[in-house]
């Protein structure tokens, strides 16, 4: 046997962890990705620990007061002295502020990420299956995205909203991911395809063609793992995407009911009392475009770092 | 290396027959991949398959193996005909027939580990599982050459001459009888040639395989086959041991092929006399008729732009396509002008 | 007389593996008229060597890190960038392996070659066209006129490869450096692009640099040779020496690996091991992990640049008794 030169190590780097490691050079990346880790845990642990610290929950409605309950600023309290309870001040109703931003936050990133899941599910799936299926399959198949593309996205939304009103917030809740989820797909499928299109006459697959390996397997085994790469990027972008959406939608009383908050709905009650409170607008809609932006940089890092021209060879 | 010299007592592993590769542009031009190809692999040998780009002989490869699908003809093996078998018959053929790719880059998944990608034909054709599998892994990678302790890398790891080893591994996981060679060589350094060609050459002995090797360097080629069959513009026009094909080749185009290769010995290079052909490789698509060598060779005449030659035995165990030649008249230089002795 | 002296010349680049020294200290000469072969596998830095030559080494990552590059008197490294630019194409030109990304896809090739003159010799339209379509010709296009007006992916690798040459010679420059010119080229088309350098160079006297991974291609077409490996020149001598009498174990392994066609078929000699890690190079001679008589030495000191004859020199501890040996078997 000929001599080999031995190497140290004996784990390999997978390409993910190329990947990483050039995305934690990408400062604005970064940045987002703190940004985006701190707000979500923020959300999912604010409102328990506002409860233990200062006893209300997001909808708790202070009881007691006089009927024309004011909307207290920042850190004010009922008398105007400097407290520590109400660190976005409250809103009309007298609940606090704080706590509503981050159950809506809880909101809005759910439903940003379970109706991106959706859509990149589906359009994985049908990406993948038609890109390799090729000839008439393929055509049929993009020539029914097509159709859906040209449909006019958000006013179908409303459309499909406003029929089937549920009677449960949770059910519209429902409503909504289904109907942002299985609009944001098609793009998806689309990325799929192309990419599918140009990797399946690689000589990676052709191999294993020629070992026999049947064509569920090559699509989801050899063929997608090697399109995730966009995939990502692509999800990375549509949360914002669709978060947005959610916010617009709320914004005209179409999407999530109260009690439910989602920032979206905050702010759209916000805006009637834009000139005398303006802090009920302010806070939840900074912190909506903080959290955009930062997964928008995250996005655009994740498409460098994981940009195939940049892999080592 | 014995060489085949009487071919009817060995047994043909693999028998083309008339296979045909066509594409269609579109618009009445046709892209003639394979043009009417008839061959004999001997179980055992090492079968050169050499010619220039767009002679089809990578197709020719694939198409054996039905990894592109063949327009007509056949490719029998052990009484299959690989050509009309259904997808589950083929599916179970294709553990006997491998391929190893040129590029050593694009032929591995770059998101799979060395392991994965060795271990997979196993999982496919259900010959072994977890420790098993494992162990199987890591024979193949010492036979191959290579560290078991590799199993966990990445392609990307590798350079491009371990990375031919890899797919070399890969092939050999189901204990093929066949495997084509598709330029296996190609795009690695020099250095790195000769170690995968003394592998191949080794794993042929100790495995009985036999191989199709597909190329376009000639000096390789007269190194590992036994016989070397010479392809243009997807037609055989030359086949013979490799010995005789680079000693005494019958056809202009072979003689061209053979003068151009730059031999590593500055004396020879600078009194040898080459043989130029003028103009360009022509393209397949809508190939000239007649022969399809005659719009370069300089012993063409009128009727070779009619008639298209077959392979006939000029000598022993030598065939060669070409109008202009008979066994009575092997040597083209010495034909009379004008005549086609190879007509009558 | 001597046209480029290339002195102890370094080429480092920036990786995120390290410092890498792709060119680590490279000296030779090329006279008027004469063709200089320079051979090495990947990661030899022969390629980079040339491309520093004309300072057309991307900067980052790479950076020329010492040396000099002397051309007809002037150190190239230490003009500005202006008179650089004056001597590519118009005194020094270079082509490089595949011609279809040298060549502009959107751009008529008589166009491309008209632009070299108009810019170099200052040509107007009308002369710069006629000069492109004598070249074409001279490079053995059929049909020049008509087919000048073609874009590059009309035609063949060959014709393209013809087009390179045409254009690196329309300003008769007087060093031609040819970056592996024919291996993406059909092994016919090779002969025949490499027949017509031999030719143009004996009608004009352009000196050429060939830079080539086959010795083949080496042995029939240059004066002298430069055997790279690992950054460094390993090997230096008139071909016909370094044939017959190689004075280095690389340069003897690589002539053995090559397959000799007269020869019985029989186990292939293979330099063990492979290509060095440019970014992690081990003290001691970089070859000496493949080196069949390799000894403590080598791995523990770097070799020594031996002169065996004024014009043969080798880097190794044993260049002396290497090349008695070579000289003992051409004998034999």
């Amino acid at each position: 046997m000929e001599p080999e030169i031995q190497t140290e190590f004996i784990r390999g780097t997978s390409l993910w962890r190329d990947a990483w490691r050039r995305l934690l050079k990408n400062k604005l990346a970064v940045f987002g990705l703190i940004v985006v880790a701190l707000i979500t845990l923020a959300s999912l642990t604010g409102p328990t620990i506002i409860k233990r610290t200062f006893g209300f929950t997001p909808d708790y409605i202070p009881i007691g007061q006089p009927k024309l309950v004011r909307s207290y600023p920042p850190f004010k309290g009922p008398d105007g002295e400097f407290s520590w309870k109400h660190a976005m001040g409250t809103d009309n109703a007298g609940r606090d502020q704080l706590a509503r931003v981050l159950q809506g936050g809880q909101i809005s990133l759910f439903v940003g990420i379970i109706a991106t899941l959706v859509s990149l599910i589906i359009g994985v799936s049908y990406g993948a299956i038609s890109g390799y299926a090729g000839g008439r399959i393929d055509n049929l198949m993009m020539r029914i995205v097509d159709v859906l593309y040209s449909l006019p996205y958000v006013i179908l939304v409303i459309v499909l909203l406003s029929m089937f009103r549920s009677q449960t917030p949770r059910g519209q809740l429902i409503l909504l991911f289904v109907a942002l989820g299985s609009v944001s797909w098609l793009t998806m499928a689309r990325i799929v395809r192309g990419q599918v299109l140009s990797l399946k006459n690689q000589e990676f697959v052709l191999a294993a063609r020629a070992t026999g390996v049947s064509a569920p397997r090559i699509i989801f085994r050899h063929l997608v793992p090697n399109t995730l790469g966009p995939v990502i990027v692509y999800a990375t972008l549509t949360i914002p995407q669709v978060m947005l959406t959610e916010a617009f939608l709320s914004f005209l009383g179409l999407g999530v009911q109260a009690p439910f908050a989602s920032w979206g709905s905050l702010t759209a009650d916000g805006i009637q009392n834009i000139a005398i409170f303006p802090w009920q607008l302010i806070f939840p809609g900074v912190t909506m475009a903080l959290t955009l932006f930062s997964l928008n940089f995250l996005g655009d890092g994740l498409r460098d770092a994981l940009d195939p021209q940049m892999r080592t060879i | 290396m014995p060489s085949q010299s009487n071919q009817a007592a060995a047994e043909t592993l693999i028998a083309i027959r008339d296979l045909r590769v066509h594409f269609n542009l579109g618009g009445n031009r046709v892209v003639k991949a394979v043009d009417g190809v008839t061959l004999d692999i001997a179980k055992g040998e090492t079968l050169g398959l050499v010619g220039e780009s767009g002679c089809g002989k990578s197709t020719l490869g694939r198409a054996v193996l039905r990894l592109t699908e063949p327009t007509s003809g056949q490719v029998l093996y052990r009484n299959h005909d690989l050509a009309h078998l259904s997808r589950r018959q083929l599916r179970e053929q294709r553990r006997h027939l491998q391929i190893i790719f040129q590029d050593p880059y694009a032929s591995l998944n770059p998101r799979m580990t060395v392991g994965q990608i060795v271990g997979e034909p196993l999982e496919t054709f259900r010959l072994a599982r977890g420790r098993e599998a494992e162990q199987r892994v890591q024979e193949l990678l010492e036979t191959v050459g290579l560290s078991k302790r590799f199993i966990k890398r990445y392609p990307h790891e590798f350079s491009g001459g371990q990375r031919q080893r890899i797919g070399i591994a890969r092939a050999l996981a189901v204990d093929p009888d066949f495997i084509v060679a598709d330029e296996p060589i190609s795009a690695l350094d020099v250095s790195i040639q000769a170690q995968i060609m003394n592998l191949l050459e080794k794993l042929r002995r100790e495995k009985n395989l036999t191989y199709l090797f597909i190329s376009h360097d000639l000096r390789a080629i007269r190194h590992v086959s036994d016989r070397v069959a010479v392809m243009y513009l997807g037609k055989l026009v030359e086949i013979a041991d490799a010995k005789t094909i680079y000693l005494e080749p019958l056809m202009p185009y072979t003689k061209a092929l053979i003068s151009a290769v730059p031999v590593p010995d500055p004396e020879i290079e600078a009194t040898r006399q080459r043989i130029m052909l003028e103009g360009d490789v022509p393209s397949p698509i809508n190939p000239p008729k007649g022969c399809p060598f005659h719009t370069r060779c300089p012993y063409a005449i009128d009727v070779c732009k009619e008639v298209v030659p077959q392979l006939v035995e000029i000598k022993p165990a030598h065939f060669a396509a070409c109008v202009r030649i008979s066994p009575a008249m092997p040597h083209i230089e010495e034909v009379p002008p004008g005549s086609a002795p190879g007509l009558e | 007389m001597i046209l480029l002296e290339v002195k102890d010349l370094r080429t480092y680049f920036e990786t995120e593996d390290g410092l890498v020294k792709a060119v680590d200290g490279i000296s030779f000469q090329l006279q008027r008229g004469e063709t200089l072969g320079i051979v090495g596998e990947s990661g030899s830095g022969k390629s980079v060597a040339n491309l520093s030559i004309l300072r057309l080494v991307p900067d980052p990552p790479g950076k020329i890190a010492g040396g000099e590059v002397i051309f007809k008197g002037q150190d190239i490294l230490l003009l500005p960038p202006d008179a650089v630019r004056k001597i590519r194409g118009r005194r020094i030109a270079m082509i490089f392996q595949d011609p279809m990304t040298s060549l502009n896809p959107f751009m008529k090739i008589s166009k491309q070659l008209m632009e070299m003159t108009q810019l170099h010799l200052g040509h107007t339209r009308a002369q710069a066209y006629e000069h492109a379509v004598k070249m074409l010709e001279t490079v053995g296009m059929p049909d020049a006129r008509t087919r000048a007006d073609s874009y590059p992916h009309e035609f063949s690798g060959g014709m393209r490869q013809r087009v390179m040459i045409a254009m690196a010679l329309s300003c008769e420059p007087e060093l031609l450096i040819a970056d592996e010119p024919t291996t993406a080229l059909d092994v016919t088309i090779q002969a025949q692009i490499l027949e017509l350098i031999k030719k143009l160079k004996q009608e004009t006297g352009t000196s050429v640099i060939l830079i080539t991974h086959d010795l083949g291609v080496v042995a029939g077409m240059t004066d002298h040779v430069i055997v790279m490996y690992a950054g460094k020149i390993f090997e230096q001598a008139k071909t016909k020496e370094l044939f017959a009498r190689p004075g280095n174990p690389y340069t003897k392994g690589l002539l053995r690996s090559v397959p000799d066609p007269t020869a019985e078929q029989g186990k292939l000699y293979q330099i063990p091991g492979l290509p060095p890690d440019v970014a992690h190079l081990k003290p001691g001679c970089p070859f000496a992990e493949r080196c069949e008589r390799a000894e403590e030495i080598c791995r523990r000191e770097f070799p020594p640049f031996v002169e065996l004859t004024p014009d043969h020199h080798s880097l190794c501890h044993f260049a002396n008794e290497v090349y008695a040996e070579s000289i003992e078997s051409s004998r034999g």
